[in-house]
């Protein structure tokens, strides 16, 4: 296999990671993507300069590749690795390229290219969002329902098109950019005071999981060691985050399917979780907990305590609301086969997280590349088949337990270390021309970040991607044939990010 | 049906009874700044430049600007003095300008006023919502949000979020306003009949927050020239400050 190999919070000298010619890059990743690995990273940085991160199955350490492009065109390997359509995109978006024979080469966050390059769409200025060609059904019966940007309720923005045969839905197509706020181009550079917010905000519900992220990439390049401690304050918060999520989201579904008493106990429940993350660090969704090096406030012991005893009562809580949603046969009715996603596209498509362990595919980063605590803590792996509704619902229970069952033992093992430092000292400057990778699994799958430093030690190169990068085109794909009233449902049981993706 | 009466009587009721008591916040709870200059040594101006949005200013006398503060701890951590400058626990932070939004030593804050005689009349009572998110991270989305849950109960004070503009008095917005949702936004005001109100919720809503300084986005409802009428800081603001704001607006916060 060709490019370097290094394991998750690992940094590489760029000089060992051989720059490959542009068609031998693509004949890697079609190669290794054919032999069964993941598609983590496709980006382009400054000067042409192209990376790829792939996961390769049974394996911790992950394969890093380079190369530069060849010019303002190149051919798409979308029609053999179709997880690559969404960074293909990107990259034509971002540096003004083209991928020829990319089967479907649409703009992804409607902006103009960062340096100045030809728009590859020949877009007028100003760009609008949602200005594209719209996947459309022709025929005399057929409807189109158009919902968006402004949703009904406190949502994010972005546009649903839908291709109707009465109620029935053929095809959904997605177009989002509303909430794009150049988060991406604002990295490279010189490292800016405002970095750090900018990664918790990334996705403002994955606070932890993108700074998490960001911190495994510069303690990489830094060389640091967390602290035992911290790294189990991390995991006690990134795991407080999933299951405030999770604990909200089957509240929601019960909720779509109008099942009142759940929605309204987790909607409570969910608070209280949350409620658990500011007993932490004072703020509810985790805001200024994380920083390079460690984290800004430690788990006394009377906190544990604290914390132990609002565990108990929150998980007893939440077990009490699921358990009863999932034995209402009238629910279960309205779950079951509903917004299927067949595991052959979840896979091509390279979905993750509770998204694709609902369709059996098993992947999770804290098992598969282990970082912080989770290389002590057994994670049970949530799995189901059916890839619907129902089986993403069972997915978050089961990942509520799990994450139940590592607050007890991570909170054992705060108690059972002596009393020491949250932070290492992080160095002024990063080393020059060296790659990182910080890799965690956030409530809606894993979060890729990806970076190089320049040859003043800069951040020349920072790639970000949130799991519902990989995930919106899921969603469409669970409405095939669906009625269009299951889509609020069919929406809640994934429940992604649109300024994730729109970043 | 028993097991869920079953239920229903273990989860019990659980609506907090705010504003009449407030219920408890985190110990690390990070309210209103509390400034004290005198404790600054000669000269200091170590959270001025700590601070990532510059919402502090020490040239005429130690001053956080609310409306562009995250509430991290920059300046806290920069601090040579332990009590200069601290967080305090008051989350009643709510106004109804920008320029109210300053934190200044020896001043009284200039919390939000209960709306004239003439709009209290119309929306004293029954405030209807329409949320607009144009560039929010969902934090404040998730914290506007749960007031809608049995927790906080928003309707008993009769507010609502509704799904259309057209059943809407008020807007609220969160998010810096990016250029890619300044259309919408502006639909969506133009579509809310009149007399209306404009709500900021949290930094990005009142200065751009973190994304201040990017070309990307407006700099909230000001930079994108839409006036407000309430503004509520924080990243993201507590529900309770959020509650409060709303409360205030309305005159239904006991005195």
């Amino acid at each position: 296999m060709s490019g370097a190999f290094l394991p998750n919070g690992g940094a590489l000298p760029l000089a060992s990671i051989p720059r490959l010619p542009f068609p031998a890059f693509q004949e890697a990743i079609v190669q290794a993507c054919s032999d069964g690995a993941k598609l983590l990273c496709l980006a382009a940085g400054r000067d042409m300069a192209g990376y790829a991160l792939l996961a390769p199955p049974g394996s911790a350490a992950l394969q890093a590749l380079r190369t530069t492009f060849p010019g303002r065109e190149f051919p798409s390997i979308t029609p053999q690795v179709p997880e690559a359509h969404l960074f293909e995109r990107e990259i034509c978006e971002q540096r003004g390229l083209r991928a020829n024979a990319h089967p479907w080469f649409r703009p992804v966050r409607h902006h103009h290219p960062w340096a100045p390059a030809p728009d590859p769409w020949s877009r007028p200025d100003p760009i609008e969002p949602a200005v594209v060609d719209f996947h459309r059904v022709e025929g005399r019966q057929v409807h189109e329902v158009g919902v968006g940007p402004v949703h009904a309720g406190v949502i994010e923005p972005g546009h649903f098109r839908f291709q109707c045969h009465g109620e029935t839905v053929f095809s959904l197509d997605i177009s989002l950019g509303y909430q794009h706020r150049g988060i991406e181009r604002a990295l490279t550079g010189n490292p800016h005071p405002l970095t750090f917010k900018r990664m918790e905000t990334a996705a403002g519900d994955s606070t932890i999981a993108h700074a998490w992220a960001h911190c495994l990439v510069l303690e990489g390049l830094g060389g640091v060691q967390v602290p035992v401690r911290a790294n189990l304050v991390r995991g006690i918060a990134l795991e407080l985050e999933r299951l405030a999520n999770h604990t909200g989201d089957l509240g929601a579904i019960a909720g779509d399917v109008g099942f009142l008493p759940t929605m309204s106990f987790c909607g409570r429940l969910r608070g209280d979780w949350l409620n658990m993350t500011a007993v932490l660090c004072g703020s509810r969704l985790g805001r200024d907990l994380l920083k390079p090096g460690g984290v800004r406030f430690d788990v006394e012991p009377a906190r544990a305590r604290d914390l132990r005893k609002r565990l108990q009562e929150t998980e007893a809580g939440t077990r009490d609301a699921v358990e009863l949603l999932f034995a209402d046969a009238s629910v279960l009715a309205r779950l079951e086969g509903t917004g299927r996603v067949h595991r052959a596209h979840a896979a091509n498509l390279g979905l993750v997280g509770p998204a694709a362990r609902a369709c059996g595919l098993p992947g999770d980063v804290r098992r598969d590349h282990p970082y912080g605590p989770y290389r002590d803590a057994e994670m049970r792996p949530a799995l189901d088949e059916l890839g619907d509704v129902a089986a993403r619902a069972r997915v978050r229970w089961q990942e509520i337990q799990a994450s139940c069952a590592f607050l007890h033992w991570a909170l054992d093992a705060l108690e059972g270390l002596p009393a020491g430092p949250v932070e290492a000292p992080t160095p002024k400057a990063l080393p020059p021309e060296y790659l990182a990778v910080g890799l965690t699994e956030g409530w809606r799958g894993a979060v890729a970040h990806l970076a190089a430093t320049d040859w003043s030690g800069k951040l020349g190169f920072y790639k970000l991607v949130d799991p519902s990068f990989r995930n919106w085109p899921g969603l469409s794909l669970a409405l095939r044939g669906e009625g269009i009233s299951d889509f609020p449902l069919c929406n809640k049981s994934f429940n992604l990010s649109y300024c994730g993706f729109d970043l | 049906m028993l097991k869920i009466l079953a239920s229903r009587l273990r989860q019990g009721h659980r609506t907090n009874r705010f504003p009449g008591e407030v219920p408890p916040l985190p110990d690390r709870f990070r309210g209103r700044p509390v400034l004290r200059p005198e404790e600054c040594p000669t000269g200091c101006d170590a959270c001025e430049k700590a601070c990532p949005t510059g919402a502090i200013t020490v040239g005429e006398g130690l001053r956080v600007d609310l409306g562009r503060c995250l509430f991290c701890t920059e300046c806290t951590d920069a601090c040579p003095r332990d009590r200069a400058l601290v967080f305090g626990p008051e989350f009643r932070m709510a106004a109804r300008s920008v320029e109210d939004l300053a934190v200044v030593p020896g001043e009284s804050y200039r919390l939000a006023e209960a709306l004239e005689a003439r709009a209290l009349a119309l929306f004293g009572r029954s405030l209807k919502l329409r949320v607009v998110s144009a560039g929010g991270c969902n934090g404040c989305e998730v914290d506007v949000n749960v007031l809608g849950t049995v927790g906080w109960d928003l309707g008993r004070f009769g507010i609502q979020v509704v799904a259309s503009p057209r059943h809407a008095d008020a807007v609220l917005i969160c998010g810096p306003v990016t250029r890619s949702m300044e259309l919408g936004l502006r639909k969506t005001l133009e579509a809310t009949p009149d007399p209306k109100l404009v709500i900021a919720v949290g930094a990005c809503a009142i200065s751009g927050g973190p994304f201040s300084g990017l070309d990307e986005q407006l700099g909230g409802a000001p930079g994108a020239g839409i006036p407000v009428d309430l503004v509520i800081p924080g990243c993201p603001p507590h529900p309770l400050t959020i509650l409060d704001g709303l409360l205030r607006l309305l005159d239904q916060v006991p005195r």
